[in-house]
C-alpha cells in the first residue's frame, strides 16, 4: 500500500481563515452557470430572509479542495496526485455560506483503504464561523488509481 | 422565485429535468472559480497520457449542474442540508463548439416530519450514467 496508513485521522487546520466575499461568490455562480439572484443580489437574498448573498451549494468544495492539497501536499502520505480521481463527495450544512463569512477550517484524513488495485482516501473539512458556529463539513473520496 | 411547500410534495414527486451544456471554456472557467486546475480538465495531452479519453469535466461541475436542478425547484439554495454524489462515469469534453450536455432529473424519495424531502437525482452524459447516489436532502417552505 502506498498511501502511508499512520496518517489516519491526522488533521490540517487552514493557516488562515476563509473570507467568503460576494465577488468570489458571483465568480462560482458565473462558472457554474447558474444565476440565481439569491447568489448575485443582496435585495433578492433578503427577500428569501439571508444577511446578504449566499453561496451555491457546492461552493465549500473551494474550501474542501485547500483543506485536501494541505494533506496531500505531504510526501510522507504517499498520494501520487497524477493517479487521483474524485470518488465521492458530500456535504452537510448548518446554514448556507453568506458573503462576509469568516471560516476556519480544519481538514481530517477520516479512512485510507484499498479496493480493486486502487487505494481510496476520505477527507474531511468542517469549516465554523468566526463565533464557532458550525457551516457546513464537506466529505471528499479520492480514488488513487493503481498502476 | 417561486418556492415550493413541503404540503405541495408527495413521494414521488418528479423534478422538472434539465440539460446543461458543458464547452472546454466552462471546464477553464470553474478551475479558475474552484482552483482545480487537474489538467486533466483542460489539457487533452495529459489526459490521454493517464489513459483518459479526451478531456473530462470536473466532477465538481457536475455536482453543481445536479444540485441547480434540486435549488431551481426549491427556490431557495439556502434549503439544502445535505447533498451528496458519487462519481460513477466521465463526462467526456471534446475539442469542439457543441461539447457535452449533461441531463439531470430527480424526484422525492422521502419525505421527513421535519419539513424537509430526500430527493434522488439521475445525471447523463453521452449515454452514461455520471453520478451514482446522489441524493439531496432540502427544508421546503411550510
Amino acid at each position: 500500500m502506498a498511501i502511508n496508513p499512520d496518517y489516519l485521522g491526522r488533521e490540517y487546520p487552514a493557516p488562515e481563515a476563509y473570507e467568503v466575499t460576494r465577488g468570489k461568490i458571483r465568480e462560482f455562480a458565473e462558472a457554474i452557470n447558474d444565476l440565481n439572484p439569491v447568489y448575485l443580489d443582496r435585495a433578492s437574498a433578503k427577500a428569501l430572509g439571508y444577511t446578504d448573498v449566499i453561496a451555491p451549494p457546492t461552493f465549500p468544495v473551494i474550501l474542501g479542495m485547500a483543506g485536501s492539497a494541505l494533506a496531500l501536499a505531504d510526501p510522507d502520505l504517499g498520494v501520487d496526485f497524477s493517479r487521483v480521481v474524485h470518488g465521492d463527495q458530500s456535504f452537510h450544512y448548518s446554514r448556507p455560506l453568506r458573503a462576509g463569512d469568516v471560516l476556519s477550517t480544519v481538514t481530517r484524513i477520516t479512512d485510507i483503504k484499498a479496493l480493486g488495485g486502487n487505494e481510496l482516501i476520505t477527507l474531511e473539512t468542517v469549516a465554523e464561523a468566526a463565533d464557532g458556529e458550525h457551516v457546513v463539513t464537506a466529505g471528499m473520496m479520492l480514488v488513487v488509481r493503481g498502476s | 422565485m417561486s418556492r415550493i411547500s413541503h404540503a405541495d410534495v408527495e413521494v414521488g414527486t418528479q423534478i422538472p429535468e434539465q440539460t446543461f451544456p458543458v464547452r472546454r471554456l466552462d471546464l477553464v472557467r470553474y478551475a479558475g472559480a474552484s482552483g482545480d486546475f487537474n489538467p486533466i480538465h483542460w489539457n487533452e495531452r495529459f489526459a490521454k497520457s493517464v489513459g483518459l479519453p479526451d478531456v473530462i469535466a470536473h466532477g465538481m461541475f457536475t455536482m453543481a449542474e445536479a444540485g441547480r436542478v434540486v435549488t431551481d425547484w426549491t427556490g431557495d439554495p439556502g434549503s439544502v442540508v445535505d447533498y451528496s454524489v458519487r462519481f460513477s462515469a466521465p463526462v467526456v469534453v471534446p475539442d469542439d463548439d457543441e461539447g457535452a450536455e449533461i441531463t439531470v432529473g430527480g424526484k422525492v424519495k422521502a419525505k421527513h416530519d421535519d419539513g424537509t424531502v430526500t430527493v434522488l437525482l439521475t445525471a447523463r452524459s453521452g449515454g452514461a450514467k455520471v453520478l451514482a447516489k446522489a441524493s439531496a436532502v432540502v427544508r421546503l417552505a411550510q
